[in-house]
């Protein structure tokens, strides 16, 4: 099993969850963070004090996928959430040990 | 003796002064007109509405989300607080006689309301119109409220509640309430009327030494003017009654405000309340130093819809304060309110388009501001200037404001959170000094209202825009001093009752947890 966690722009959310939903995922867990990279933040104006906005809003998916899917969707999510401008967000892959569904208490790929 | 009767008298231009002894021996109590009485009631509902929730949120909006309800708390606690004052003793310490004070404040004798009653009158701009007085302390009570309030967003985010609380009581009574006084307080159209008539009344009687009818009237005119019958009676001659009734012209004259005396324009408290809450906070802000983080941490306003919900109701609400200052509904209030629609509308649009210009970028904090900019700035000319001349006033408004809230405040480094300051006394001063030229008949302005040298009728005295710019600098920078080292002391002396300013640890959680023990926002 992987843990897919992929930052991308807020407005790309709806394309990524149709393009994982395709693949047959079955769930996944959204978060709006605020982050910055490459894209750096911008800058806001009130009465004339200027902030300067480092972190710029995001939206943070998690979804834990079997092995053998775990190419196809870091694929699917790169595809959807492209816009090909800078900020469009980063994707990490990471190994998870174990998993268990609280109501029926199946493990493993068998609870995802 | 009904307004009509008496605007039918208006009429008769130079003859009324006999007309009027001759209809007045037996003066009946005027009857307040329904229509008058109804508009001076939604005047005052909307002056409250501009305080709640109009203030409230302008402010709140402003503020960062840990300090919303603080804001909006000091505000409406605020309110409540002067409320109870007002009737108590601030009312008659604003509108009544203050003996060998009087060019300062009232005296005590309206305290309690006493002797007021639903049947009891006060004065309009108008000869022989009255609205009832509880209509007229309510209205001048929602002035007493909104003011003080005002100088909460100079001190946003870093003010102890029971200090606001302390600083709100002490500042009306001794600043709000004063001043109020010295800008406002006046026998009304009628006395100057009725006194200026005895005195043409007793000139006629000793041009005329031998007729006993002039000299009759001239003696009924004087009774009318407030002088006792036993002693009118016991006048001689036409020459003694000539010199009482100067007395008692000079007597009127003298029992006003010193602002007032002095020739000062102020409609709707461009002075009393704009100027005068501008400089405390400036005086607050300074005092108690900076927010924590000030220039180094963002502290952007949390809400900008509320900000623009707020300030739309402050225009709405606007409209009583401006337009309800007139005391009647009349045509006259028409001009009032059209300068309080088109002043406004050209500070929003000029502080929009120098922010574009300056800053690259149209803001609806900046718009809104100059909507706010150019209200203070047409309050205390609404009911002088022109309609043109009220444009081009709110149009220097936008811009001088913008000004001083993004390139001065910031050259100085003082925090007035909010800017009072920037806003209110800056476009106050603004609105004071523009009143004294814009005023001016060939400028379309309305000349200065003279009830004396036709009495019974409201004139357009001859205005010397020099002079009466003069004028209008002095009352600005009484004010300034007055209501600036005023609240210095005051807000001494609550640092030192109840301390200012919290703890650096309750300040950065937040005022909202702190004071108040309850969250804006629980989602």
């Amino acid at each position: 099993m992987k843990l897919i966690t992929a930052i991308i722009k807020p407005f790309k959310l709806e394309e990524v969850r149709a393009a994982l939903t395709e693949l047959g995922l079955q769930g996944m867990t959204v978060t709006e963070v605020k982050g910055y990279g490459r894209q750096k933040g911008h800058t806001e104006i009130y009465r004339g004090a200027e902030y300067a906005v480092s972190f710029l809003p995001k939206v943070k998916i998690e979804a834990v996928v079997p092995s053998t899917l775990a190419a196809k969707a870091v694929e699917a999510i790169a595809k959807a959430a492209k816009t090909g401008q800078i900020g469009d967000g980063k994707i990490f892959i990471s190994p998870v040990e174990a998993t268990v569904r609280i109501r029926t208490g199946e493990t493993d790929d068998e609870a995802l | 003796m009904t307004s009509r009767l008496h605007r039918t008298m208006q009429g008769l231009a130079a003859g009324a002064f006999a007309l009027a002894a001759s209809a007045m021996p037996a003066l009946a109590a005027p009857t307040p007109n329904n229509g008058d009485t109804a508009f001076m009631m939604m005047a005052t509902i909307l002056v409250l509405l501009m305080t709640v929730p109009g203030l409230a949120l302008f402010y709140g909006g402003l503020v960062r989300t840990k300090n919303m309800l603080s804001m909006c708390m000091q505000v409406f606690a605020t309110l409540c607080l002067v409320m109870i004052l007002w009737v108590t003793y601030g009312y008659s310490m604003a509108f009544t006689n203050g003996g060998g004070l009087n060019s300062f404040v009232g005296g005590f004798s309206k305290t309690f309301l006493t002797g007021v009653d639903s049947t009891t009158l006060a004065a309009t701009f108008s000869n022989g119109v009255y609205i009832p007085e509880y209509v007229y302390i309510c209205f001048q009570m929602t002035f007493a409220c909104i003011t003080p309030a005002l100088i909460l967003g100079a001190i946003a985010e870093r003010i102890k509640f029971s200090a606001v609380m302390l600083f709100m009581a002490l500042w009306v009574t001794f600043i709000y309430f004063p001043m109020a006084h010295m800008v406002w307080y006046w026998g009304g159209p009628d006395a100057f009327g009725n006194a200026s008539a005895a005195v043409k009344a007793a000139e006629a009687a000793v041009a005329a030494a031998t007729d006993t009818a002039l000299l009759d009237a001239a003696k009924t005119a004087l009774i009318t003017a407030g002088v006792g019958e036993e002693a009118v009676k016991a006048l001689a001659d036409a020459a003694a009654v000539k010199a009482a009734a100067d007395t008692r012209m000079g007597e009127v004259a003298s029992d006003v405000g010193m602002l007032f005396g002095w020739g000062a324009l102020d409609f709707a408290g461009g002075t009393v309340v704009h100027i005068n809450a501008g400089i405390a906070g400036l005086v607050g802000c300074l005092l108690l130093g900076k927010r924590i983080g000030y220039g180094k941490e963002a502290m952007p306003p949390h809400s900008l819809v509320m900000c623009m919900v707020g300030a739309a109701l402050l225009w709405v609400g606007w409209f009583g304060f401006n337009v309800g200052s007139n005391l009647e509904a009349n045509a006259f209030a028409g001009q009032v309110m059209i300068n309080t629609f088109v002043a406004t509308a050209g500070a929003a649009l000029s502080w929009m388009i120098v922010e574009w210009l300056a800053k690259g970028k149209p803001s609806l904090l900046g718009l809104v501001s100059g909507v706010i900019a150019g209200l203070v700035a047409i309050t205390p000319a609404c009911g002088f200037a022109g309609v043109m001349g009220s444009i081009v006033l709110g149009l220097v408004a936008g811009v001088v404001c913008f000004v001083f809230c993004s390139a001065v405040k910031h050259a100085f480094g003082y925090d007035d959170s909010l800017d009072v300051f920037g806003i209110h006394c800056v476009g106050g001063v603004l609105g004071a000094i523009g009143t004294g030229i814009l005023v001016a008949p060939s400028l379309g302005g309305t000349g200065i209202p003279d009830y004396t040298s036709v009495p019974g009728t409201l004139q357009v005295g001859a205005v010397d825009i020099a002079n009466q710019v003069m004028i209008q600098a002095k009352a600005v920078g009484f004010t300034l001093l007055f209501s600036g080292l005023g609240s210095l002391i005051l807000f001494v002396l609550v640092g030192l009752i109840v301390g200012l300013r919290p703890s650096e640890e309750k300040e950065r959680e937040g005022l909202d947890i702190t004071d108040h023990g309850e969250r804006a926002y629980n989602y």
